[in-house]
């Protein structure tokens, strides 16, 4: 792939528009990405991205396929670690601390910073383990506290009411929407502090999608939410705001709803009226 | 001119709202015309064809209604594309405002009394007319090619209109002072040069309209307005 030395010439710096949402209260950056370079072997997927996610806010990541949106939210908590010749330069701070430091407990970083994925991936175990198992992992709890963790974290992803008759049936039983949403539970368990949502809703039939949205809004209060999706609609209903990526750069960050009414750059514009290549 | 959309039937579909658009605004400039000429010829047969003419504007109207609010359903459009939409929808509601007016003037044409002469304040109405009606010619155009220097000047222009009328007002009520026999007439015109006066604020609407499509956010300015027959009078000659 040569799409990174093409463009290399074309960064701009990005627009950053309007910062704040509601100008009363001041906005605390949760995570701050700074000139983040994002390497798969030679080819260069992020270029100079700097991003804030900010405290309980929704931060939408929109763009083409390819622009590097998987690819920052991958970094937001290691898991390219995983893969050889995946190499990430440049800062991530989460809350002021540096995760791309190589010396950081990344276990204890997926568990401040959860992830769900665009296909449901619940384990083939029951539904109860499915949210039981990752707590067992960083607490140990007595059993009616577990019981009673697993309960609040089903009834925070809107999902206690439809399974509490069968917590021992497989995960691998349930609908699409239910099992993403028994993803989400499975993230919220853990009790972490920001959760990064990849396309979760792109297998999902439209009642499916309105419930995670839903859940997302009543998520946010609580912790700091990155969302990539392909749906402009859906970034438009549920970020506050809303950052632009195009080939590894991001082109523009601002508002939700200067974003979608009145873009500062032409290629934002272009690409959310459908104008693109 | 503006990329063309991947869907290219989205493209048409906002090109058929831009013609309807254009369409009713070269019905409103034809119903304005026709009915200051029936109001200085007398003509009740014209006068009759701009009442006629005004379902017709009522209509398209509807129409564009209808073709926005679909294409906004099946399109779910943003930014730019949103802008034009919601433009076609406030701008078809000002020229429909428009006809409205016009037709108000046609319908007084029966009223007046032909025996009284006073062509020197029928011109006063002409020429207001005229003002505004080269206002909306402007703003239109505007509006066709999306051009905000254009628009500010119909914008910043309709302060003229306002003078002509703060004229015409005291004219008349000199005229009516003067001849208790004037007064029937006389306010009837009245409502005519505040009928076009009135066109002449749909026609700085439709230039805010304009700006807010290109730029994307609203004229901030406060407009000069220069109407000040609210509180106008004028003194009983001794």
């Amino acid at each position: 792939m040569t799409m990174a030395e093409n463009t290399a010439t074309t960064f701009t710096t990005p627009v950053v528009t309007n910062r704040a949402v509601q100008s009363d209260s001041p906005l605390e950056e949760k995570v701050s990405v700074r000139t983040l370079n994002f390497y798969y072997g030679d080819n260069r997927a992020l270029k100079n991205v700097s991003v804030p996610l900010y405290a309980g806010l929704v931060t939408a990541f929109i763009g083409p396929s390819g622009c590097g949106k998987s690819t920052l939210l991958r970094v937001l908590n290691r898991i390219y670690d995983l893969y050889p010749h995946q190499r990430a330069e440049g800062e991530v701070l989460l809350d002021n601390q540096n995760i791309l430091n190589p010396a950081l407990d990344l276990n204890l970083l997926r568990a401040r910073v959860g992830m769900v994925f665009q296909k449901p991936t619940p384990f083939p175990m029951s539904i109860y383990e499915n949210i039981a198992f990752g707590i067992r992992l960083y607490e140990r709890l007595s059993k009616a506290d577990l019981d009673a963790r697993v309960e609040s974290s089903l009834r925070r992803a809107a999902l206690w009411d439809e399974v509490k008759d069968k917590l021992g049936a497989n995960g691998l039983s349930l609908s699409g929407g239910q099992q993403q949403r028994l993803c989400i539970a499975r993230t919220i368990a853990v009790k972490p502090e920001v959760i990064l949502l990849d396309e979760p809703c792109s297998a999902l039939d439209p009642i499916a999608t309105a419930k995670i949205e839903e859940l997302i809004d009543e998520l946010k209060s609580d912790y700091t939410i990155a969302i990539v999706t392909h749906n402009m609609q859906q970034a438009a209903r549920v970020s506050d705001y809303t950052a632009f990526m195009f080939l590894g750069e991001l082109v523009e960050f601002g508002p939700t709803t200067k974003m979608f009414t009145s873009p500062s750059e032409r290629r934002t514009q272009d690409y959310i009226t459908g104008r693109f290549g | 001119m503006m990329e063309q959309h991947t869907t290219r039937a989205f493209d048409i579909d906002l090109q058929d709202l831009a013609r309807l658009v254009a369409e009713m605004g070269g019905l409103a400039e034809k119903q304005i015309g026709e009915s200051v000429d029936a109001l200085n010829t007398h003509d009740l047969a014209l006068a009759q064809r701009v009442i006629a003419l005004d379902d017709k504007i009522d209509m398209l109207q509807r129409e564009i209604e209808e073709k926005a609010i679909l294409t906004i359903a099946r399109r779910q459009p943003m930014a730019v594309d949103l802008r034009d939409i919601v433009g076609a929808l406030r701008v078809a509601n000002d020229l429909e405002r428009i006809g409205d007016l016009a037709k108000n003037i046609a319908k007084r044409v029966g009223a007046l009394d032909d025996d009284i002469e006073l062509t020197k304040v029928l011109r006063g109405v002409e020429h207001m007319a005229d003002l505004v009606l080269s206002q909306i010619k402007d703003v239109l155009d505007a509006y066709t090619r999306r051009d905000v220097e254009k628009a500010l000047a119909v914008w910043r222009g309709d302060e003229e209109v306002d003078a002509v009328n703060n004229s015409l007002f005291r004219e008349l009520l000199t005229y009516m002072m003067e001849d208790p026999r004037n007064i029937s007439l006389c306010i009837h015109l009245l409502f005519c040069a505040k009928n076009i006066e009135r066109m002449g604020d749909h026609a700085t609407n439709i230039a805010e309209t304009v700006y807010y499509i290109v730029e994307g956010r609203p004229l901030a300015d406060e407009r000069p307005k220069g109407d000040t027959t609210a509180s106008a009078t004028v003194a009983f000659p001794a």
